[in-house]
């Protein structure tokens, strides 16, 4: 099987890429301070402020680099923390089986049947809204998602006749899981890891929009929403900037992931 | 009993069951370290008196156990507590809002639905051409942003550059039907795109799943046109999906409700429960995550339930 990509999983990629770089060197790119006033209040676009500025005279271009480091970090936390504990626990629950499958099995259901929103709105108005702890919420309710497409896949690879023969040799449950079943099960996954990605894009967005994720003066992409939103009642669109940002990402994400997802497929489809 | 109303019986049995966890899960969450009710309420620097005073009031010296049940009845009984930052009754409170918030949700589940389901077959009659791919690239986009921008891009475009419609949803007990509707228009636009997508992907799923049936390909061979297959033969098919799509998209229309309301200034449920949560009025915010949780476990069991009293094979028992 060749390894051309096509045309839109390159486009999708490279715009995901830029994207990560402008968040990782967001000190360097940034034309001017995180929290700084630079102008007044909403200024309309000019040479020295691309974007203009935002509801207190601070560059909007400068805010939305910062937000994206903001909102991509703790996605990306998010996500990595989601897909480590649920894909583990997923594992483990298709290796055990029996009474501990059917334990974690349920509690998962029991975690899934409240909106993932109202329970982190329920947790949140008791935590301290930090980054850890905003990391912690949302990686730990979305992992039930993943531990869902990790049993999944490991129950099918789990009645393989090379686990089969790893299980003969005498291989501990720790070395079925990473070396068995993990690498057979990663191409599903890394497909699923987009969508979360992309998901916990929005949630963190959604949360910070309601003033409980990121705290001011720190910027990230929903926070500028609520503090730009008043202006919009008066034809000033700087609300609107990280709909484009968001929007872009989440796309290009998603082209990424449909082809991770064709691939396999295919390759599937191949071997019969 | 046949075969139907014993799964339907377990299935309404699992649902109550899953709500009393619910809620035992609710109240274990809104009493986690390290936050105190009465630390939250007084602030920093209130003295070790006024804190004694105010948990013993508050009941907080009893077990755990003691004040889950009591809050438990309490709830089963219409009785939500009252709210910590006003002393209002929570009950009272919610039951003006959610009101407000049905009608919110009722409106747009009147209007997406049926425009869910119709773009849904406009897109499997045209598979692959241009009417679904670019059904299917408006929904990509549509899903690809968070509900609340959402709602400003509407606000942005059709209340401030184009005036149709007012930019806050302010309603009241006096206003006219027609009033209402023209104050929630904008709120009600936003949900409808936000649950027309995926309502719209999982239809055309469901109905393409039919469409590879033996039978399908039979009325084609019988030389039935597009439009007839699809309406005649595999849309009754597919009621019994689309019923669950519908039903699963409510369930998530009680979510995107939240935002809304916020972005709108909106008076219902979802606008009192996170102004709650900033203020940290720990009785408000269980009573309202309590109903949420109960409406979207209760539409999710509703939804179960279609689709075994629709399914034939339990209706007609050998």
């Amino acid at each position: 099987m060749s390894m051309r990509i096509p045309f839109a999983a390159a486009v999708g990629l490279s715009i995901t890429a830029i994207y990560f770089i402008v968040a990782l060197f967001a000190p360097l790119i940034a034309p001017y301070g995180m929290a700084e006033v630079v102008g007044d209040v909403w200024e309309p676009s000019s040479a020295a402020h691309w974007l203009g500025t935002d509801n207190i005279g601070r560059d909007l271009l400068t805010r939305l680099i910062y937000g994206g480091r903001t909102t991509i970090f703790i996605a990306t936390a998010a996500t990595v923390l989601s897909f480590t504990t649920g894909a583990i626990l997923g594992f483990l629950a298709a290796v055990l089986g029996g009474w501990a499958d059917q334990l974690m099995s349920r509690a998962i259901d029991l975690l899934m049947s409240i909106p993932t929103l109202i329970f982190a709105l329920v947790v949140l108005s008791v935590m301290p809204v930090t980054v850890p702890m905003l990391i912690l919420v949302m990686g730990l309710l979305d992992s039930t998602r993943v531990y869902r497409l990790a049993r999944a896949v490991a129950v099918d690879i789990n009645v393989m006749d090379y686990v089969e023969a790893a299980k003969l040799r005498g291989e501990g449950r720790v070395w079925i899981i990473f070396r068995e079943i993990l690498p057979n099960a990663l191409s599903p996954l890394i497909a699923e890891m987009g969508m979360r990605f992309i998901f916990m894009v929005l949630f963190v967005s959604t949360l910070s929009f309601l003033g409980l994720g990121v705290q001011p003066p720190a910027a990230d992409w929903g926070g500028i929403v609520k503090e730009n939103k008043d202006g919009i009642v008066y034809g000033i669109p700087a609300a609107l900037l990280p709909a484009v940002a968001i929007a872009t990402l989440a796309i290009s994400v998603n082209l990424v992931a449909d082809w991770v997802l064709n691939r396999t497929t295919s390759l599937k489809g191949g071997r019969g | 009993m046949g075969p139907a109303l014993k799964l339907v019986v377990q299935r309404v049995a699992l649902g109550l069951l899953l709500l009393l966890l619910v809620s035992a899960l609710i109240f274990a969450g809104t009493n986690m370290l390290p936050g105190d009710v009465a630390q939250s309420i007084l602030g920093q620097s209130a003295t070790p008196e006024a804190l004694a005073n105010l948990r013993r009031d508050l009941g907080l010296n009893e077990p755990a156990l003691t004040r889950y049940f009591n809050w438990l009845a309490g709830a089963l009984q219409g009785d939500l507590g009252t709210a910590l930052t006003n002393g209002q009754d929570i009950a009272q409170a919610i039951s003006h809002r959610m009101k407000n918030t049905l009608f919110l949700a009722f409106w747009a589940a009147v209007i997406a639905v049926p425009l869910a389901i119709f773009l849904g077959l406009v897109a499997v009659r045209f598979r692959d051409r241009w009417p679904d791919k670019l059904i299917s690239a408006a929904t990509l986009a549509s899903i690809s942003v968070p509900e609340f921008l959402l709602g400003y891009l509407i606000m942005y475009f059709i209340a401030v550059k184009l005036r149709w419609f007012p930019s806050v949803a302010m309603i009241n007990d006096s206003m006219s039907l027609g009033e209402k509707l023209s104050a929630i228009a904008m709120p009600v636009m936003v949900l409808t795109l936000v649950v027309l997508a995926h309502m719209m992907r999982m239809t055309r799923a469901a109905i393409l799943n039919v469409m590879q049936s033996p039978y399908i390909e039979t009325a084609d061979l019988k030389g039935l046109n597009r439009f007839q297959v699809i309406f005649r033969h595999a849309f009754p098919n597919s009621i019994a999906p689309i019923v669950n799509v519908v039903m699963l998209n409510l369930a998530y229309l009680v979510v995107g409700v939240v935002v809304i309301e916020v972005v709108f200034t909106y008076p219902g449920m979802g606008q009192y429960l996170v102004d709650h949560v900033s203020k940290r009025d720990v009785p408000v915010v269980q009573a309202c995550g309590l109903i949420f949780a109960a409406v979207y476990i209760g539409l999710n069991m509703l939804a179960d339930i279609v689709s075994i009293l629709t399914n034939p094979r339990l209706r007609h028992p050998k």
